[in-house]
């Protein structure tokens, strides 16, 4: 965890999926401790909007105040590989990150006993908690995720849910796109669908769509 | 960036990792082709360095389709983009996983396989010499390409067609080198190019895949 409190504030941000603009004019502030809740229905661009702040993608217009080094993603896809073991696997992204140990990560996310286990060997949910240890062994303070409960069962959305305050309360940050109740009910909400884009003029262009 | 290196030979390593899929590939070449072309000694000694140069470009065109695909399929990819090391360094680990997993097995396996093809006594130093110098530039070329398709459906196609014409100079050079060598002259200009189209595309190409890859991503 980096010793300066993080903060993030976006700014009138656009962003384009394909050089279509999806989104425009997101703006929100986040402090630390404090999560905020992505809401909307499919396809309004909240994917897009999270590998926008992610750093994946640049943005259309707008300001994003972190940078990408402070931001750790998770995505849909675990990242997962199936001949590696959960240790191998959380090993790897710990000593990417400059990180030390992962047996706490293992058995925060209740993993201790699959430690042994290929990634093949694992049913989807313990796949998915898998990939949300990984955001533990980051050490980076703002979580960016996208919809990090499919797949969980009960008790493994509210023993996520307690990560991610556990997270807060160190003085972490969160975002996460999500359709059902994380049981998190100090984390703001906002609504997606009303930043919707507008104009619908910007992919005219030829380099657009590429770069 | 050596976690990555690591997890990129154990992942090659394992059960399904592709790790000697360009080897089978180039001991089945050699050892058709004397069956193929019929026992005269001297028709074989004198396509041998030709056939080995071939062969280990085609081995190694044959498993540059994997190189990102897999990563850019689960979702890794989008993780290492995200990580501390830039993307270039990614890059060049994965090029350079790629050449400890393929080119370097098949230097090692190449004077064996050159007995295969009666390839002059002279010329075996040479061909270990110049696969050495001239592989490594096969798999950063093939890094390029691979970044350049990744996330086309079918790709290896269009991989291929866009790799081959960039690996005809290296094969052009490493060939002529195990030619004069075998014949008994000097080597040094075709070993000296064969270096610095190496040097060259290590040292550039990083650059132009990482780019590639951040466009692919979005």
């Amino acid at each position: 965890m980096t010793d300066a409190p993080a903060a993030l504030t976006v700014d009138s941000l656009a962003c384009a999926r394909g050089g279509i603009p999806l989104l425009e004019g997101v703006s929100f502030a986040l402090n630390a401790g404090e999560a905020l809740v992505l809401r909307g229905p499919n396809g309004c661009g909240k994917t897009t909007l999270l590998r926008t702040l992610a750093g994946l993608q640049p943005p259309l217009a707008g300001r994003i105040s972190a940078p990408p080094e402070s931001i750790a993603y998770a995505a849909h896809a675990d990242g997962l590989k199936p001949t590696l073991t959960a240790t191998e696997t959380l090993q790897f992204w710990a000593r990417l990150h400059g990180q030390g140990g992962v047996t706490p990560a293992l058995e925060r996310m209740n993993l201790a006993v699959l430690a042994q286990r290929q990634g093949q060997h694992l049913s989807a949910g313990q796949k998915r908690r898998l990939g949300l240890a990984r955001l533990l062994v980051t050490g980076r303070p703002i979580w960016v995720l996208d919809e990090p409960t499919v797949s969980l069962d009960s008790a493994s959305v509210a023993l996520f849910a307690g990560v991610v305050r556990e997270h807060l309360a160190r003085g972490g940050l969160a975002v996460i796109a999500t359709h059902v109740d994380l049981g998190l009910p100090e984390a703001r909400s906002l609504e997606i669908a009303r930043f919707r884009a507008t104009t619908r003029a910007a992919a005219d262009d030829f380099l657009e769509a590429f770069l | 960036m050596t976690a990555l290196l690591i997890r990129d030979l154990r992942l090659a390593m394992r059960a399904g990792g592709g790790f000697g899929l360009g080897l089978a590939f180039y001991l089945i070449l050699a050892v058709l082709v004397p069956l193929g072309v019929g026992p005269e000694g001297d028709t074989l000694a004198l396509i041998a360095p030709g056939i080995l140069w071939v062969g280990a470009l085609l081995s190694c065109l044959l498993s540059l389709d994997r190189l990102f695909a897999l990563d850019y399929e689960d979702g890794s990819l989008d993780l290492l983009a995200t990580a501390p090391i830039p993307l270039e360094g990614v890059v060049t680990m994965k090029a350079l996983a790629h050449w400890i997993t393929t080119g370097l097995p098949l230097t090692l396996v190449a004077p064996v396989l050159g007995v295969l093809l009666n390839l002059p006594a002279a010329g075996f130093g040479w061909l270990v010499a110049s696969l050495l110098l001239g592989t490594p530039a096969l798999s950063v070329i093939g890094t390029f390409g691979a970044a350049l398709t990744l996330g086309l459906r079918r790709g290896g196609l269009l991989l291929s067609l866009l790799v081959l014409p960039l690996y005809v100079p290296t094969l052009v050079f490493g060939a002529q080198a195990v030619v004069r060598g075998a014949a008994g002259l000097g080597t040094a200009t075709p070993l000296l190019l064969l270096a610095g189209i190496t040097a060259g595309a290590a040292a550039l190409l990083p650059f132009a895949s990482a780019a590639a890859i951040r466009i692919n991503l979005r």
